[in-house]
C-alpha cells in the first residue's frame, strides 16, 4: 500500500585511488565522504539544493579541463576524482585567501582551520584590498544581518525562497563583488516580506546571519559554546510538533535551531517556534 | 503565493507602459479593481516570470527608471516577489532604480575605442555633461568599434527612441565632434548612422562573399529583396532533406561555433534532437558584447531575414516550436530591423503555424538584454529569459538536456546561425571546401569593420585589407577573454591560433600600435571582468576584484609579488570559476605579461 | 513584555494570593478537593488537563481523575478547538486521528485545506503543502477570507461562514450526480449511502451558490477535482470546528472522503491540523471525560477492566462531564471543585464573562500553571508549573499522531515543580502513594495499558525521530495512514463499515441583522497564540496589537481610516479596538484575533452556541456593529 522507491543503481568511482560504491544521483562529495575524505565546504547545505558558488570544495576529475564541485557534480560510472592534487589544494587555496581577504570569517566554523591546513595568506593582497566591511544590520529584535560576513553562499536566499519558506524577502541584488542579501529596494526588514522564521539563519555558513541574543552575547564577550548544552525537544506552540534544538547557556535559552534530518521540519521553524521562548 | 508588497504605487504613466506589454489586469488580485466576483472566487494566478525583463524594458523605456511603484506592480502583475524582481532589476547596467534623466548617453571606454581616443571623448562629455552616472554613463563596448570611438543615447519616452554617435571622423582630435553631437536630439536622428550608407562592412559589394554577401547590398525592410537575392532558398532545401538530412548536412560541413567555443554544431543539434524531453526550444544567442565583436550587429541590421531563415532552419531540424532571438539592450537598430522582419515573415508565413505550407510550427521571440555581459553565456541567457538574475548554471546537465524552462535547448551564436544557409545552398562539401569566417577588425587600423575570410588566411593578410595605421605592436585576439599575439603570420583558424596560445574566440582583432597605452588597456581588460562577474561564485566575483587591484599596483611599481599573485589568482580562476568568464578573466593579461612584457 | 512566570506556590488568604511553601500549598490543594468529594461525591471535581503538557503528565491527570478521586471528569481545552473533529473521525472510523502523515501531503496530487490558515497557523505544515504544489499538486482552499493559505490556492472559494455543509452538500451531489463517486468503496467499506445521497439532493450548483456565496463553476470544478485525483487529501482546522454544529462540519467533510474512497490510502486521507503542542496527545492519554488511555472506549468492560486490574480500583462505567458541561454544572452547583492544569478559560472561552461567573461560584479551585494567568488569579491555590516542553522530560503527540520525546533543557525557575511531580504529591497526600522516578516510567505504564503505543520504547522513538501511532508492536511500524483497513476484500478484515452522515445546515447562531450588520470571524496570526500569554513572550517585529480588519469598501462605508480606534458590539459585549485594512476580508466580514485579551478582549464579544456533540464553540461567527468613537467636547 505503501509505494516503495525504485531500487536505486550503484555507482562505481575512484576518490584518490580508492574505488568507492555509490548510490545513482550522489556527488562527488557523498563518494569523498563515503571513502572518509574531508573537503572542506561552506555554501553546501545539507538541507538545500547545491549551489556551489563558494567553490571551495573542487576537486580534480580525470579528463576534465576545470576544477569540479563536489558538493554538486554527480558521481559518474568510472569517474576518477583527486580531492588533494596539487591543482584542487591550489584553488581552495586561493579561495580561501579571496574569502577571507574580502568577508570577515571570525564565526565561520573551521575556517581557521582550512585556512592553516591550505597554507593561505589572506593578508597578501594588502591592506587596501577591497572588502564586504559594512556596519551589521540591527533593524529588529529577533536577528541580526551582519553582512561584512557575508559570502554570498546563496543560501539564505534558497531557505526563504522556493526550497523551503517561500517567502522570498530577500534576494541577491546588484552584481559582481558589489552583489549583496538585499530586501527590494534595500527596505528594512521589518518593512519587507519577512516572517522572521530564522530558516535563513539556521543556513548560513558564517554568521552573517545570527540571533539577536548570540551577537549582543558577543559583542560582550558572555558567548560560549564550550558552556552551551544543546537538547532537542518539541515546540511548545501548534499541533504540528516541530523538533527544536534548544542552545542553553546558563539555565537560559540562547538560540534554538532544528535538527536538519528531521522528518518534521527539516530544520526549519516558524518564528514562534524560533523566537517564542521568552516566557521560559 | 501570497506576496507581500509594500506600499508604493505606480504612477498612470509606469501603469500603462505595464499594461501596454500585458494587457490590462484580470482581476483585483492581480492589480486591477475589486469587483464582487473577486471577493468570492480567485483562481492563482500563474506566475509568469519570463515576463520581468520585458516588463522591466517597458517601464524603464518609457519613463527611463523604475521606481518601486512601478516595480510593485510588475510584480503583481507576474506573481513574482518584489525582492527578488528587485534582484534581477538590479543586475542590468541599462536599468536604473533611481530617478534619472530620460535620455543617457552610454559612451563606449572599452578596448576598440580606447585604443582610438574614448578617453578624451569621455573627459569631453564630462566636462559638457557633468559627472557620470546621470544624464552619462560610461559603457562597456557598444559594439560599435568599426565607428570608434563611439556613444549611444537612449532616451525614454513613448515610443522611446536612440541615437547612436561616432566620433572617428576628427581623426587626431577624437572628442572635437562632441558638443554638436550631444546637441542632436535623439529622435530628430531616428534610423541610425549604421544604415545601408555605413554597413560597417569594408568589403561591402565584393564578388565572392558568402555570409556578408547581402550586407549594404540589400535593403534589409525588404522580404522581397531578401528573396530575391537567394532568400529561403536554403529552407526550401532544408524542407526536402527532412530534419536529420539537415543534422547530416551540417555534421558533414564539419561547421563549429563561432561564439567563442568552437563546439561543433551538428552534434549540439543532433543531441537535442533526440531527447525525448518536449518541448525542445531554440535560443539565438545575439548578445553579442565581447569587447571588440560587432559581426553579429552587422548581419542582424544588413540581412536580419537571414538569421530569421537560418533559426527557422535550425529549429526544424532540432524539433523546436519557439525560438528566442535575444539580443543585447545596446543594439537598438538591429532590434527594430529585426523586429520588422519577423513581423514581416510571419505576416507573409515565413514564421507561425505553417511555415512556408510545409506543416512545420515555429516562431521567433525577440528578447532585449540589458546590459549585463555574462548573459552571452549559453546557460546565463537562459535564466535571463526566464526573469532570473542573468547568473550562469553549472553543468552538467548541458543545454542538450535541460536548458530553457528545464527542456531541451539549442543555443548558438548568430554567425553560427547564418553559416547553415550556404551549407544547405551549397551542400556540406562545396561549404567546407572554402569554409567563410567573419572578423571584426577594430583599433589602430585605416579600414576597421567586419571581414569575411575563408579559413587558412594568416592574420597579415587580414591586417593588409584593413591597413594599420601605426607600426603594430601587438593584436588582441579573440577580445577581452582572448590573448595577445606578436606573430602576424599564424593562420586564423582554430587550430592555428590555438598553437599560438590563442584563440580565435568571437573573431576579435583588435590592432594595437604604439600609441596605444597598454597598461591603460590591460586595466580596462580588468575593470571590464570586475564589472561584468555576476557575482556568483568566488574566484570570479573576488578573483576579478584582486586582479585589478594588482594591476594598479602594478601600473604603478612592478613587485615579483604582485606578478606571483596575478598568476596564482588567475589560475584558481581559470580553474575553479563556473563559467567562462571567470575562466578566462586572466587571459589577455596573461598573455601580455609574458608575450609582451608589460611589466618588466 | 508578557507574564513573569511563576516562581513559588500561592494560596488565598483573606481573599488575596500570598506565598506559600510547597508543604502548605499542597495540603491546602488536596484538603480542599477532599473536602468538596467527601461532601458531594466523586463527582463534584473536575480536572482540565493540559493540551501543552506531555503525554505522560495527561496520563498521570487522568489517572489522579479517575483514581484518587474516582470520577471521569477531566477534559482538556482540545473541546475549544478540535474535539469536533475527534467526535467526528471516531464516530466514523473508530478512531479520533488524523488519518494521514506529512509526508503524504507531499504526495498527494489534490489537497482541500478547508477553513484552515495553515500558512499562518500551522507555518511548518504548510512547508509540506508547498513541497506537494511545487511537485504539481492543486490545491483549494475554502475560507470566508482571502487568507495566506488562500493566495497559494489554484482555486479559493470564499464562502460565507457557516456554510460549509451547504458547499459540502453541493460538492458531494456534484460528484454523485458526475458519475464521480467510487462505488467499488462506497459499497464495500460505508453505510448509509443511499440516505446520505437523498439527503444532498437538494443541494444543487444553484442553491449552494445562493447560499454560500461561492459561483457555482467553483463548487463544481472543486467537486470534480477532489472526485477524480487519484490522491486528495482534505485539511481542515479550527474554521470547521469552532462553529455550534462543529461535529456536523466534520462529518460533512468526511462523507466527502468516503464517497470517494479518498481515506485508507497512501496520499488520499483526512487531516485535522491541532492547534495545541499536545491536543492529540491529551486525548490520546485518556484526559477527556469519555476515553481510557489509548483513546479505548470507557464503556466497554473489558477494557475497563484492564484498568481496573492495573490500578487497582474500579472506574466509573459512564462519561464523565467535557468542558461545557463542567461550566454548566459549575452554574449548577453540581461541580464545586476544580483542578485546572495549564488552562485559561477565563480568556479561552466564548463568552468570557460567563465563564468567570462561573468559576467565581467554585468552592475550591486549584489551578497548576507556569503564569499568573486571569484564571489563577480566581484560584484558592496556585501550583507552580515547569513548562513542559523545555523542562521536562515526556512525549508529545502531533498532528499527523507521531509521537516524539520532550526533553528537559532548563531547570524550572525558582521553586517551580514539574507536573508530574506535583500530581503525585496530591495523590500521596490523597490516600495514593505514587511513585514515578522517571517520565519513562510512567510511558512504559502507557505502553502496558495502550495498544496503540505499546510499541513506542523511549529508545526507538529516539532512534527513529518519534512514531506515528497505531504502534502494537516493538518490532515493526505500521503504514502512516490509518484505516487502510477498509480497503481489505476480506469482511473480517476490514471491520466495521464507516457510516455516510445525513445532516442538516444550521446557519451560525448569533444572526446577522439590521442591529449586528457585521459577521465577525475570529483566527490567529502568524507571530502570535491562543491567549498571548506565551506568545507575548518575544519582541515579535509582526505583532501590531489587536485590531479589527475589515475591508477597504467597509471602512469607506463608516467613514474610518486605518489606525482608528472604534467601537465594535455585539449582543453580548463591547470593545474597542484600532482598523485594519485587509483587501483578504469582503464587505459585511470582519475579522479578529484573541491574542491580546488584555487589551481587547475578543471573547467577550463571541458567542457561547456550542456544538452539542462536542461542546465546541461557535468563535467563527459572531455578529456585531462597528461604530466610529465620537469625540467627546
Amino acid at each position: 500500500m505503501i509505494p516503495l522507491q525504485p531500487p536505486r543503481r550503484l555507482v562505481d568511482v575512484e576518490i584518490d585511488g580508492r574505488a568507492v560504491r555509490v548510490p545513482e544521483g550522489a556527488t562527488i562529495l557523498d563518494a569523498c565522504r563515503a571513502a572518509g575524505q574531508d573537503v572542506p565546504t561552506l555554501c553546501h547545505g545539507d538541507t538545500l539544493t547545491p549551489k556551489n558558488a563558494c567553490r571551495v570544495c573542487v576537486v580534480e576529475v580525470e579528463g576534465a579541463r576545470t576544477l569540479a564541485p563536489a558538493c554538486s557534480r554527480k558521481a559518474e560510472p568510472g569517474m576518477s576524482v583527486s580531492t588533494g592534487s596539487e591543482r584542487a589544494r591550489h584553488s581552495r587555496k586561493v579561495v580561501l585567501e579571496l574569502l577571507a581577504s574580502s568577508a570577515d570569517l571570525s564565526t565561520t566554523p573551521r575556517a581557521a582551520e582550512w585556512i592553516e591546513e591550505y597554507g593561505a595568506r589572506p593578508d597578501r593582497f594588502g591592506e587596501q584590498a577591497a572588502t564586504v566591511e559594512q556596519p551589521a544590520k540591527v533593524d529588529n529584535d529577533l536577528y541580526v544581518r551582519d553582512y561584512a560576513k557575508c559570502i554570498l553562499c546563496y543560501k539564505c536566499v534558497d531557505a526563504c525562497g522556493d526550497q523551503w519558506q517561500n517567502t522570498f524577502a530577500i534576494a541577491v541584488a546588484g552584481r559582481g563583488f558589489d552583489a549583496t542579501i538585499s530586501t527590494e529596494f534595500d527596505a528594512p526588514l521589518t518593512d519587507s516580506a519577512c516572517v522572521f522564521c530564522g530558516n535563513c539563519v539556521e543556513v548560513c555558513p558564517t554568521g552573517a546571519l545570527s540571533f539577536k541574543t548570540e551577537f549582543d552575547m558577543r559583542a560582550e564577550g558572555t558567548w560560549d559554546e564550550s558552556r552551551q548544552t544543546r537538547t532537542t525537544t518539541i515546540c511548545s506552540y501548534c499541533g504540528v510538533g516541530c523538533n527544536l534544538t534548544l542552545h542553553v547557556q546558563d539555565n537560559k535559552i540562547v538560540k534554538v535551531t532544528s535538527p536538519h534530518d528531521n522528518p518534521v521540519t527539516h530544520g526549519n521553524l516558524c518564528v514562534k517556534g524560533r523566537f517564542g521562548y521568552g516566557y521560559v | 503565493m501570497d506576496l507581500r508588497f509594500r506600499d508604493a504605487a505606480p504612477t498612470e504613466e509606469e501603469r500603462a507602459a505595464v499594461d501596454a506589454l500585458l494587457g490590462p489586469p484580470a482581476t483585483a488580485w492581480e492589480g486591477g479593481a475589486r469587483t464582487e466576483a473577486d471577493l468570492r472566487f480567485a483562481a492563482r494566478s500563474e506566475p509568469r516570470r519570463d515576463l520581468l525583463l520585458p516588463a522591466l524594458h517597458a517601464v524603464n523605456d518609457r519613463v527611463g527608471w523604475i521606481s518601486e511603484g512601478a516595480l510593485d506592480y510588475i510584480c503583481r502583475r507576474l506573481t513574482v516577489p518584489p525582492a527578488e524582481a528587485y534582484g534581477v532589476a538590479s543586475f542590468y547596467s541599462l536599468f536604473s532604480l533611481k530617478p534619472r534623466p530620460a535620455r543617457v548617453l552610454h559612451v563606449c571606454t572599452d578596448l576598440a575605442c580606447r585604443a582610438r581616443g574614448a578617453e578624451e571623448v569621455r573627459r569631453r562629455v564630462e566636462a559638457e555633461l557633468g559627472p557620470a552616472g546621470l544624464a552619462w554613463q560610461a559603457s562597456p563596448c557598444l559594439g560599435m568599434c568599426e565607428r570608434a570611438p563611439a556613444a549611444l543615447a537612449l532616451e525614454a519616452g513613448d515610443p522611446p527612441s536612440f541615437a547612436e554617435y561616432s566620433f572617428a571622423d576628427a581623426p587626431g582630435n577624437p572628442g572635437s565632434a562632441v558638443p554638436g553631437v550631444l546637441a542632436v536630439r535623439a529622435e530628430d536622428q531616428g534610423e541610425s548612422t549604421a544604415g545601408r550608407g555605413r554597413p560597417g562592412v569594408p568589403q561591402a559589394g565584393q564578388p565572392g562573399l558568402v555570409l556578408l554577401r547581402r550586407v549594404g547590398q540589400v535593403d534589409p525592410a525588404s522580404l522581397d529583396d531578401y528573396r530575391a537575392t537567394g532568400g529561403y532558398r536554403a529552407l526550401r532545401r532544408a524542407f526536402d532533406l527532412g530534419p536529420a538530412g539537415v543534422i547530416r548536412e551540417v555534421l558533414d560541413s564539419g561547421l563549429v561555433g563561432r561564439g567563442g567555443a568552437a563546439f561543433p554544431t551538428g552534434r549540439k543539434w543532433d543531441a537535442t534532437a533526440r531527447q525525448p524531453d518536449h518541448p525542445h526550444y531554440l535560443v539565438c544567442n545575439a548578445d553579442e558584447s565581447e569587447p571588440g565583436t560587432f559581426k553579429d550587429r552587422v548581419l542582424m541590421e544588413g540581412d536580419p531575414y537571414a538569421l530569421i531563415e537560418a533559426m527557422t532552419i535550425a529549429a526544424y531540424a532540432t524539433g523546436c516550436a519557439k525560438g528566442y532571438l535575444y539580443i543585447r539592450g545596446e543594439y537598438p537598430t538591429a532590434v527594430r530591423r529585426l523586429r520588422h522582419a519577423i513581423a514581416t515573415a510571419r505576416s507573409r508565413g515565413f514564421l507561425g503555424d505553417d511555415v512556408m505550407g510545409h506543416g512545420f510550427a515555429f516562431d521567433i521571440e525577440l528578447r532585449r538584454g540589458a546590459g549585463a555581459y555574462i548573459c552571452g553565456e549559453e546557460t546565463a541567457i537562459f535564466n535571463s529569459i526566464e526573469g532570473y538574475r542573468g547568473e550562469p548554471r553549472s553543468k552538467p546537465p548541458f543545454p542538450v538536456e535541460k536548458g530553457l524552462f528545464g527542456k531541451p535547448t539549442v543555443v548558438n551564436n548568430v554567425e553560427t546561425l547564418v553559416n547553415v544557409l550556404p551549407i544547405l545552398e551549397r551542400g556540406a562539401r562545396a561549404y567546407a571546401a572554402a569554409e567563410p569566417k567573419l572578423f571584426c577588425v577594430s583599433g589602430c587600423v585605416a579600414r576597421p569593420g567586419v571581414y569575411e575570410l575563408t579559413f587558412g588566411a594568416t592574420l597579415r593578410e587580414l591586417l593588409d585589407m584593413a591597413v594599420p595605421t601605426g607600426r603594430v605592436r601587438a593584436v588582441l585576439l579573440g577580445g577581452a577573454a582572448g590573448a595577445f599575439v606578436t606573430d602576424l603570420d599564424i593562420p586564423l583558424t582554430f587550430e592555428g591560433t590555438r598553437d599560438a596560445g590563442a584563440t580565435l574566440g568571437s573573431g576579435v582583432v583588435l590592432v594595437i600600435d604604439d600609441t596605444v597605452d597598454l597598461k591603460g588597456l590591460l586595466l580596462r581588460i580588468a575593470e571590464f571582468f570586475r564589472d561584468e562577474s555576476c557575482g556568483q561564485c568566488v574566484p570570479c566575483r573576488v578573483g576579478t576584484v584582486r586582479q585589478e587591484e594588482a594591476l594598479h599596483r602594478l601600473s604603478r611599481r612592478v613587485e615579483d609579488s604582485d606578478l606571483v599573485l596575478l598568476r596564482e589568482v588567475g589560475q584558481a580562476m581559470r580553474d575553479a570559476s563556473i563559467c567562462g568568464l571567470g575562466q578566462t578573466a586572466w587571459n589577455a593579461i596573461e598573455s601580455a605579461v609574458d608575450r609582451l612584457g608589460v611589466f618588466k | 513584555m508578557g507574564y513573569d512566570r511563576l516562581t513559588h506556590p500561592l494560596v488565598r488568604e483573606g481573599g488575596e494570593l500570598r506565598r506559600a511553601s510547597w508543604e502548605e500549598a499542597l495540603d491546602r490543594a488536596a484538603e480542599g478537593f477532599r473536602r468538596n468529594v467527601a461532601r458531594h461525591g466523586p463527582d463534584c471535581f473536575a480536572m482540565l488537563s493540559c493540551a501543552r503538557s506531555t503525554n505522560e503528565m495527561n496520563y498521570v491527570g487522568q489517572k489522579f481523575t479517575r483514581v484518587v478521586i474516582g470520577t471521569n471528569n477531566v477534559d482538556s481545552c482540545n473541546r475549544t478547538c478540535h474535539a469536533p473533529s475527534v467526535a467526528g473521525l471516531s464516530a466514523v472510523f473508530g478512531s479520533g486521528g488524523g488519518t494521514s502523515s506529512y509526508q503524504e501531503i507531499e504526495d498527494t496530487d489534490v489537497i482541500v485545506m478547508w477553513g484552515s490558515a495553515a500558512r499562518d497557523a500551522h507555518p511548518i505544515f504548510f512547508h509540506h503543502v508547498l513541497k506537494a504544489l511545487h511537485k504539481g499538486a492543486r490545491m483549494f482552499a475554502v475560507d470566508p477570507r482571502r487568507t495566506g493559505t488562500a493566495r497559494w490556492a489554484h482555486r479559493w472559494l470564499g464562502l460565507n461562514v457557516g456554510t460549509d455543509i451547504p458547499l459540502a452538500h453541493a460538492v458531494a451531489r456534484e460528484i454523485i450526480h458526475a458519475g464521480l463517486h467510487n462505488e467499488a468503496f462506497i459499497e464495500r467499506a460505508t453505510v448509509g449511502f443511499e440516505e446520505f445521497r437523498q439527503s444532498v439532493e437538494p443541494w444543487t450548483l444553484q442553491a449552494a451558490e445562493q447560499v454560500t456565496g461561492v459561483p457555482a463553476a467553483a463548487v463544481r470544478e472543486l467537486a470534480h477535482a477532489y472526485a477524480t485525483a487519484d490522491r486528495a487529501q482534505l485539511c481542515w482546522t479550527l474554521g470547521i470546528t469552532e462553529h455550534h454544529n462543529a461535529t456536523d462540519n466534520v462529518r460533512a467533510l468526511i462523507n466527502l472522503a468516503l464517497l470517494t474512497g479518498h481515506v485508507g490510502r497512501y496520499g488520499s486521507g483526512l487531516s485535522p491540523l491541532r492547534g495545541q503542542n499536545n491536543v492529540q496527545g491529551g486525548g490520546d492519554m485518556g484526559a477527556i471525560p469519555n476515553r481510557l488511555p489509548g483513546f479505548q472506549d470507557i464503556l466497554d468492560p473489558g477494557i475497563r477492566a484492564r484498568f481496573e486490574a492495573a490500578w487497582g480500583v474500579p472506574i466509573q462505567p459512564r462519561h464523565g462531564l467535557n468542558l461545557t458541561q463542567m461550566l454548566e454544572a459549575m452554574a449548577e452547583g453540581e461541580v464545586t471543585t476544580c483542578y485546572l492544569i495549564g488552562e485559561n478559560p477565563v480568556q479561552s472561552e466564548a463568552d468570557s464573562l460567563a465563564c468567570i461567573k462561573r468559576l467565581s461560584m467554585l468552592d475550591h479551585l486549584v489551578v497548576q500553571d507556569i503564569f499568573l494567568t486571569k484564571t489563577a488569579q480566581m484560584a484558592d491555590v496556585v501550583l507552580p508549573a515547569g513548562a513542559a516542553w523545555c523542562e521536562s522530560e515526556g512525549t508529545f503527540t502531533n498532528s499527523e499522531r507521531r509521537v516524539q520525546r520532550v526533553r528537559k533543557a532548563l531547570e524550572p525557575p525558582g521553586e517551580a515543580r514539574d507536573d508530574i511531580w506535583i500530581l503525585c504529591e496530591l495523590a500521596r497526600r490523597l490516600g495514593h502513594d505514587w511513585r514515578y522516578d522517571s517520565a519513562e516510567q510512567v510511558w512504559d505504564e502507557v505502553r502496558s495499558l495502550s495498544p496503540a503505543h505499546a510499541g513506542m520504547t523511549y529508545e526507538r522513538l529516539e532512534r527513529l525521530q518519534g512514531i506515528q501511532w497505531p504502534c502494537p508492536s516493538e518490532d515493526s511500524l505500521e503504514p502512516p495512514f490509518l484505516h487502510g483497513r477498509l480497503w481489505e476484500s476480506d469482511p473480517a478484515r476490514r471491520g466495521a463499515p464507516a457510516p455516510f452522515a445525513v445532516l442538516r445546515h444550521s446557519p451560525p447562531v448569533d444572526v446577522v441583522d439590521e442591529e449586528y450588520p457585521l459577521r465577525l470571524t475570529t483566527g490567529r496570526r502568524l507571530d502570535s497564540y491562543n491567549t498571548g500569554v506565551q506568545s507575548s513572550g518575544f519582541p515579535s517585529p509582526l505583532r501590531r496589537g489587536e485590531t479589527i480588519e475589515m475591508c477597504p469598501e467597509d471602512a469607506e462605508k463608516l467613514g474610518v481610516v486605518a489606525g482608528e480606534e472604534v467601537r465594535i458590539t455585539s449582543r453580548r459585549g463591547s470593545v474597542i479596538a484600532p482598523v485594519f485594512i485587509d483587501p483578504a476580508l469582503r464587505p459585511g466580514l470582519v475579522f479578529m484575533t484573541m491574542h491580546f485579551p488584555d487589551e481587547v478582549d475578543t471573547n467577550s464579544l463571541t458567542i457561547e452556541a456550542t456544538c452539542p456533540i462536542a461542546g465546541t464553540a461557535e468563535f467563527k461567527a459572531a455578529a456585531v456593529r462597528v461604530e466610529k468613537l465620537v469625540a467627546v467636547g
